[in-house]
């Protein structure tokens, strides 16, 4: 497998200026010439595909969900980082991109990181201008929070509700380009396979959901924007329907596969109170600025929360790290959850929870104020776990939310595969081992608005178009094994649901390479992932037909993938023996429990790639240079 | 606690639907209610039976893919929550619910409890949007907004487009949706240049996909789960009007951007 | 003249031509209710504000083409939504719970209904005289004014109403009148796209008050007739 970034030289402010005016154009009237599939409609997907639309491309956009505008960025909530730098408090570029890489814990490319930073200004206008609500100063000018523990006040919010309404002005501008023909919406219909030919990817195998119709299109260029694969947890705060199918067929196609073992688990997610429970909800962090985080100090603990006296609670993350306290960075305060939880001290009825205490600023700033700031929020869990949270402690537990890693891309966004794009969260590109707050919705925006659009033009202006249409022989045959595949998730006959197989993978996925792995437990995982997936394709049950909506079968297939995927997240974490943002190894910490990383070995992103015949997969290395940030470990105590 | 579910089930399209019962036993008051429905299925799943099929993705109430009418009430007994953030200590022991899909000729039924609101993206595209190409806009804060307008705007723009209004609706009219658009881009200046156009090609779009016509009954706002005040229907009726009056050509419609 | 067309007959448009039909029909309710609540002034002045209207010639002719054609572009109108509402939802609930919307706002299609074949009756009643055609006839030139001889109107009304079944038919298709009002003239604030915070209350009080005084003002009539209150001097 050739990686090749493909990082133009000279000095990164430059490197984005001087690409953008060496790549090649295509003349505004051959561009209608072209066709590109995007496949997801979320941030990234739904960006660019208006975008690529308003430049005359052909794109054809698919789904699996009713409307565009249902994709999962909907559900962000905190906001979108910009360097504005609105508030005169020192906020820059070069700032944004400092922080990114610091906090990314040195695993992501610095090129891309600050190209990221470059474009983050121009979203904001860009969304201002399609009329996206954001918060407001009674001047009239955009209002700024600080978030994630950022020095600087760059996140630019719409309420909670910050991914609705980028998203609802991503899918307004798609809904013009609809309207205007440019784009051919495919709503229900799901990717099932990519199919590639001479080395470039050459189109698409869908089902669709309500005809069951099994269909390929092609095109001169293919750009997943599907997401993430924190569903592999069963548990997640990831919308029920998101799946890496897309992303797995991809890798198995001749994709490579960038750190899979990079998860984010933030800590302020509602416990799950059932064994029936099908999924977590994340809560802003911002509750971390004023509640305290405490467990009782003995094991076993019965009492009612309000029954337990400040002597006998511990605020451990107040007493471990003194200086940051609640607020300590979210892998941090997330493994410390588990580790009180692990000791036995955990809450709720599960005993996995910690209390998030708001009585003390409760105290200090009034009931009003706290629900000023909280009120949605409280609302919300009141809502979920039926406890008042101004009378109760609310109880939190980390839940896997976010994923770093994702398909391998050079600069320009480009799979190893010619022809084939990754953007937003189904990339790996710009976060490293850990997501700053409110930089999701930035990096799937300045993908889709602000980077594809560019570097596509130069792929197609050299490699002209694919001249396969959909009936070449290459796209029956992918049709083909697509439909066999089908077939045999519906003929298995056997007794076990896909979401018992799904939530069992799951339980090994958290337990083994969750917040805290290990070496055994990886290894362990290794062996019992196999076994799931060998037993899912003996013993799996699948009722109705292929030939109808049969949302059973859907989800089959999501979890046969999720199974093949998995095995790969563990090995990357097994081979990746060091702790560093979210993957932390326990035989990487100091004493005192703190990640230990190990750049002389592991400056390097890793990508894997898809061996035929059930064989292990390669692991390949991309070398990362640190030319402006310098490697310096982090440090919250 | 013990429930007792009436289900509509359908087929296709065009096949007659029937209510069918289905008893949930041992339902813990700690879920939500498809949590409940999900259980519901596996137990039809492990007897071999098609599962209730039913829409939901996100399950925090935001993406307005559920939809489902829960005796009687689009979403549910509970004000401003989604079927999805709807729990289970709602309901007691012994309750009967009866689950039915969203009714509406606009809104056809594919399977269940899963209909096609594929009609309200439909009348988006008529001009709920604001033409702004990527690269074109000025500086965000170059216009200064009023923070009561973008409140204002905010309040609409939370639509989540799951179509209860519509089902809520005695007469199946979807005028709390297009008004909500309407209002959102009406209360900000960069909504202004084509304000005519998407009042007069909103409202003709869900004219003809053959939704209802409001007569101000005021149940879509009370089972809106984000509880869009119905006064964007009264401010999409003024544009309206106004647009009628001013606009040269009334059956052009925005979107040819 | 297209875009009135297009706008005429779009929902909104339906909506407005009620709102604004249905302003101009209340015009004329209060007009037509305080003109009779002359009758409690006496003989004299009821007869000679009939006397006026009648000697009005063409523009009654006119006021009375107006007024039918309003009134029929309300009833038609309200016929077209009905039926296309109807449609809408071609698969009933089977369970309906009604919150926001009134007795009111569900009954209107029938309310109106009711009150047009009231207004039928009513015409048929004191204008043509085809119900209580006795009374009609007696009382076509029993008012002697300064130019002659004139129908006496007030013993008309009185003699009608005595009757209790006429009467009682007059309360109740007011009290309808009323329920129909009550939705009607707060919705067309809503329609004509009144929105402001001030005027919120208005808007929701609005039709419950102007109902209240057209039933309270059309009712004391016949209730008055009935009790004896009114019309001693009519034998």
């Amino acid at each position: 497998m050739k990686l090749d970034a493909k990082i133009p030289s000279g000095p990164v402010q430059q490197k984005w200026d001087k690409h953008r005016f060496e790549m090649k154009l295509i003349n505004p009237a051959n561009k209608r010439k072209y066709r590109v599939i995007v496949v997801g409609s979320g941030l990234a997907g739904g960006s660019a595909a208006a975008s690529l639309a308003e430049l005359g491309y052909n794109v054809e956009c698919v789904t699996y969900h009713d409307s565009p505008r249902r994709a999962h960025s909907i559900a962000a909530q905190g906001g979108i980082n910009a360097a504005k730098n609105y508030q005169n408090d020192g906020d820059s570029v070069w700032r944004l991109f400092y922080d990114t890489v610091k906090g990314g814990d040195f695993r992501a490319r610095e090129a891309n990181v600050y190209r990221l930073a470059q474009v983050s200004a121009a979203i904001i206008d860009q969304c201002v201008a399609q009329g996206v609500p954001f918060a407001r100063e009674y001047g009239g000018l955009l209002d700024n929070r600080s978030f994630g523990g950022a020095q600087v006040s760059r996140t630019f919010y719409a309420r909670g509700q910050t991914g609705q309404q980028l998203l609802l002005g991503c899918y307004a501008a798609l809904s013009r380009q609809i309207a205007s023909g440019k784009v051919k919406m495919r709503n229900r219909e799901e990717v099932l396979d990519i199919v590639v030919e001479g080395g470039r990817a050459r189109g698409i195998v869908t089902r669709n959901l309500v005809t069951g119709k099994i269909t390929t299109s092609a095109a001169d260029a293919v750009v997943l924007a599907t997401g993430g694969y924190a569903n592999v947890f069963y548990l997640s705060t990831n919308a029920k329907a998101c799946n890496a199918t897309a992303v797995v067929r991809a890798w198995r196609r001749g994709a490579g596969f960038a750190n899979p073992c990079f998860t984010q688990i933030p800590p302020t997610c509602i416990p799950v109170t059932d064994e029936h429970a099908s999924k977590t909800t994340l809560m802003s962090e911002s509750l971390r600025n004023d509640g305290r985080v405490w467990v009782p100090l003995k094991t076993g603990e019965k009492r009612a929360p309000g029954q337990i006296p400040e002597s006998e609670r511990d605020y451990y993350l107040e007493r471990r790290y003194p200086s940051f306290g609640n607020l300590a960075p979210r892998d941090i305060s997330s493994r410390a959850a588990k580790v009180v939880c692990d000791e036995g001290r955990g809450v709720g009825p599960t005993g996995r929870g910690v209390y998030l205490d708001f009585a003390d600023a409760i105290k200090r700033l009034g009931k009003n104020a706290i629900s000023a700031k909280y009120g949605n929020l409280f609302d919300m869990y009141r809502n979920i776990s039926g406890e008042d949270p101004y009378e109760v402690p609310m109880r939190i537990y980390p839940a896997p939310h976010y994923t770093m890693g994702g398909l391998w891309v050079d600069y320009n966004l480009m799979t190893t595969v010619p022809g084939l794009y990754a953007i937003g969260e189904a990339n790996f590109s710009d976060h490293g081992a850990n997501r700053l707050g409110a930089s999701a919705l930035m990096q799937g925006l300045a993908d889709g608005y602000f980077v594809l659009p560019y570097t596509i033009g130069d792929f197609l202006a050299s490699a002209g178009p694919s001249k396969l249409t959909a009936d070449a022989p290459c796209f029956a045959a992918v049709q083909k094994e697509t439909e066999d595949r089908t077939k045999r998730l519906l003929s298995i006959g056997g007794k076990q649901s896909p979401d018992s197989f799904h939530i069992r993978l799951g339980k090994v996925m958290w337990e083994r390479c969750g917040m805290a792995r290990n070496r055994a437990g990886l290894e362990q995982a290794l062996v019992e992932i196999p076994k799931i997936r060998d037993e899912f394709w003996k013993d799996l049950r699948v009722v109705g037909s292929g030939t109808e909506l049969n949302q059973t079968l859907e989800k089959a297939g999501r979890v046969a993938d999720f199974l093949e995927f998995a095995e790969l997240m563990c090995l990357d974490a097994l081979e990746r023996e060091e702790s560093c943002g979210g993957h932390f190894r326990e035989e990487y910490q100091t004493s005192e429990g703190e990640a230990v990383r190990n750049d002389e070995t592991f400056a390097h992103s890793a990508i894997w790639e898809w061996q035929e015949g059930g064989k292990r997969p390669i692991r390949h290395k991309e070398e990362l240079e640190f030319e402006n940030v310098h490697l310096a470990t982090r440090s919250y105590k | 606690m013990n429930l007792t579910l009436k289900v509509w089930r359908q087929q296709g399209p065009s096949t007659p639907g029937r209510f069918e019962t289905y008893e949930a036993k041992g339902v813990s008051e700690h879920i939500s209610f498809l949590e409940m429905l999900d259980g519901v299925n596996e137990r039809l799943l492990g007897e071999g039976k098609e599962p209730i099929a039913f829409e939901h993705d996100c399950r925090e109430g935001i993406c307005g893919t559920c939809s489902m009418v829960i005796n009687g009430e689009p979403h549910g007994p509970v004000k401003g929550t989604t079927a999805c953030q709807l729990h289970m200590r709602m309901f007691s022991d012994g309750n009967v619910i009866t689950i039915e899909p969203w009714r509406a000729r606009a809104f056809p039924i594919i399977k269940d409890l899963v209909v096609d609101r594929s009609a309200f993206d439909r009348i988006i595209q008529k001009g709920g949007f604001i033409s702004a190409n990527a690269g074109s806009a000025p500086d965000g804060n170059a216009v200064p907004i009023p923070k009561p307008d973008a409140d204002a705007a905010f309040e609409a723009a939370a639509c989540i487009g799951c179509g209860a209004c519509v089902a809520a609706c005695p007469n199946g009219s979807a005028m709390l949706f297009v008004g909500a658009k309407v209002s959102h881009l009406g209360h900000l200046p960069q909504g202004q240049p084509e304000r005519d156009l998407r009042a007069l090609g909103m409202v003709q779009q869900a004219d003809a996909e053959l939704f209802g016509n409001c007569t101000n009954h005021y149940e879509c706002g009370e089972h809106c789960p984000k509880e869009i005040d119905v006064k964007v229907i009264a401010e999409m009726n003024r544009d309206f009007v106004r647009a009628a009056i001013r606009a040269e050509e009334p059956k052009q419609v925005a979107g040819s951007g | 003249m297209s875009r009135f067309t297009t706008a005429l007959g779009s929902s909104i448009g339906a909506k407005l031509v009620m709102a604004l039909t249905g302003l101009a029909l209340l015009g004329f309710v209060l007009a037509h209710m305080i003109g009779n609540l002359q009758v409690f002034a006496g003989p004299e002045k009821i007869n000679a504000y009939a006397h006026t209207l009648q000697n009005l010639g063409p523009i009654l002719w006119a006021m009375r083409i107006g007024l039918l054609t309003i009134f029929g572009l309300h009833v038609w109108t309200a016929f077209k939504l009905w039926t296309a509402n109807k449609a809408a939802r071609p698969v009933p609930y089977a369970v309906v719970v009604p919150s926001a919307s009134t007795y009111a706002s569900r009954t209107m299609i029938w309310s109106g209904f009711i009150v047009l074949a009231f207004i039928v009756y009513h015409l048929l009643h004191f204008t043509l005289g085809a119900v209580q055609g006795d009374i009609f006839q007696q009382t076509r030139e029993a008012w002697t004014a300064a130019d002659g001889k004139h129908p006496d109107v007030y013993a008309m009304i009185v003699r009608g109403f005595r009757s209790p079944a006429v009467a009682l038919s007059y309360v109740v298709a007011q009290l309808l009148l009323g329920l129909h009002l009550s939705h009607g003239v707060s919705s067309v604030f809503q329609t004509l796209g009144f929105t402001s915070p001030r005027l919120a209350c208005v808007k929701k009080a609005a039709g419950p008050l102007v109902a209240t005084v057209i039933v309270i003002g059309n009712c004391s009539i016949p209730l008055a007739i009935l009790l004896g209150l009114v019309g001693k001097g009519v034998n």
